[in-house]
């Protein structure tokens, strides 16, 4: 097992005591394996306890440390040691707000997801004597990856136009607004469409693609929020030229 | 304690820190090209209306070096903003037969290929007009 100095580059920012953040520089020897979320533990246990950031699986699957690493959107965690120089820089995620160090405010995403109701919204009410509502293998496929989603925010992080305009719904919540669109059982999609097809919704969305770039778990966000620009096009032409089609 | 700290965005600089986000405001800019041509198609017709002393002018004018540099940038801009729309048509038009998706390259090479006979229909209309 080879060992590797590298130079962790970090931005630091305690709220009690900065007024703006500031980078510190800490030598930690990288096993050649190690993620770097590894890096970060080492520093957090030998070097300075006061460093602050989210982590929990290790494993890409519960989202919690995302952060930028030489300024791109990554999970700590994904981003292996070897791919990088002697010198790495890591940052929290852009576009969110410094509470502490690494540690984002996340509760303006929170609530977007909130807002575009991602559950199922069954078309009718049905005692649970009829059974559970069936689906066939293509159905479900209709809409399987955007299931994937782990609420990294790393999309958000990756979307300058969230950074622009904070007001816009985003990648990932459009995305998951799509997901239930898209599912046979779902009958929800007029609730959702008042918020995904508003001004601060989809139309927001200039296609820039970064947030299918970097989405650690492949969901192609940005392939979401084009259909269901699509799908909100062809509503309106119904709505305007064939009012007739109305439902 | 809680004091969030923004980080300041510039509004104007922005699309310099990252490499996709040139390419993505390289792609934006090219719609400036068409958007100039629209004009010179624009100018052509009025001039068409004007007659035909007029037009042959308009039509001596697109042989200037000045002209042909301008259509070549334009031509330029047009293609690699077409590709680039192109290869995300996948994205945004995926098309599901039975359980499986269209593989993206084979919905991409469909707008290769209408692009390719729609072209070469106009080349047709040109050559005999002419």
């Amino acid at each position: 097992m080879s060992e590797r100095q590298i130079q962790l580059e970090v931005l630091r920012y305690n709220p009690e005591t900065d007024s703006e953040p500031r980078y510190q520089t800490y030598s930690v020897p990288c096993m050649n394996e190690w993620v770097v979320l590894d890096a970060l533990n080492y520093v957090k246990d030998n070097l300075d306890p006061t460093l602050s950031y989210r982590w929990s699986c290790h494993m890409a699957v519960c989202g919690s440390c995302g952060m930028m690493i030489n300024g791109e959107p990554k999970l700590a965690c994904k981003a292996f040691i070897h791919e990088y120089t002697d010198q790495v820089r890591v940052e929290p995620m852009a576009n969110f707000p410094i509470e502490r160090d690494l540690v984002t405010s996340v509760e303006d995403f929170i609530a977007k997801l909130a807002c575009v109701k991602p559950y199922l919204i069954p078309k009718s009410d049905q005692p649970v004597s009829a059974g559970a509502f069936q689906q066939s293998p293509a159905e479900l496929k209709k809409f399987k990856q955007y299931t994937l989603c782990i609420n990294c925010m790393l999309c958000y992080a990756a979307c300058p136009q969230y950074g622009l305009v904070p007001e816009f719904l985003g990648p990932a919540a459009i995305s998951m607004a799509h997901r239930y669109n898209q599912d046979s059982r779902d009958g929800g999609r007029d609730q959702r469409q008042e918020v995904i097809a508003s001004d601060e919704g989809v139309w927001e969305c200039s296609f820039v693609g970064a947030c299918s770039e970097v989405c650690p778990k492949h969901v192609d966000p940005a392939g979401a929020l084009q259909q269901v620009k699509v799908a909100s096009t062809l509503d309106w032409y119904k709505e305007h030229l064939m009012p007739w089609m109305k439902k | 304690m809680n004091k969030p700290y923004v980080r300041p965005l510039s509004k104007t600089s922005w699309f310099l820190t990252q490499p996709r986000y040139k390419r993505y405001m390289l792609r934006e800019v090219t719609c400036l090209f068409i958007f100039a041509y629209t004009f010179l198609l624009i100018w052509g017709l009025k001039r068409l209306s004007e007659g035909p002393d007029a037009f042959q002018g308009f039509l001596n004018a697109l042989h200037s070096p000045w002209s042909v540099l301008f259509n070549l940038a334009v031509l330029i801009a047009a293609v690699y903003h077409s590709t680039t729309w192109f290869n995300v048509t996948p994205q945004a038009m995926p098309i599901q037969r039975g359980e499986e998706f269209v593989p993206g390259n084979i919905i991409i090479g469909a707008h290769y290929a209408v692009w390719a006979v729609v072209s070469l229909i106009i080349l047709i209309i040109g050559i005999r007009g002419m």
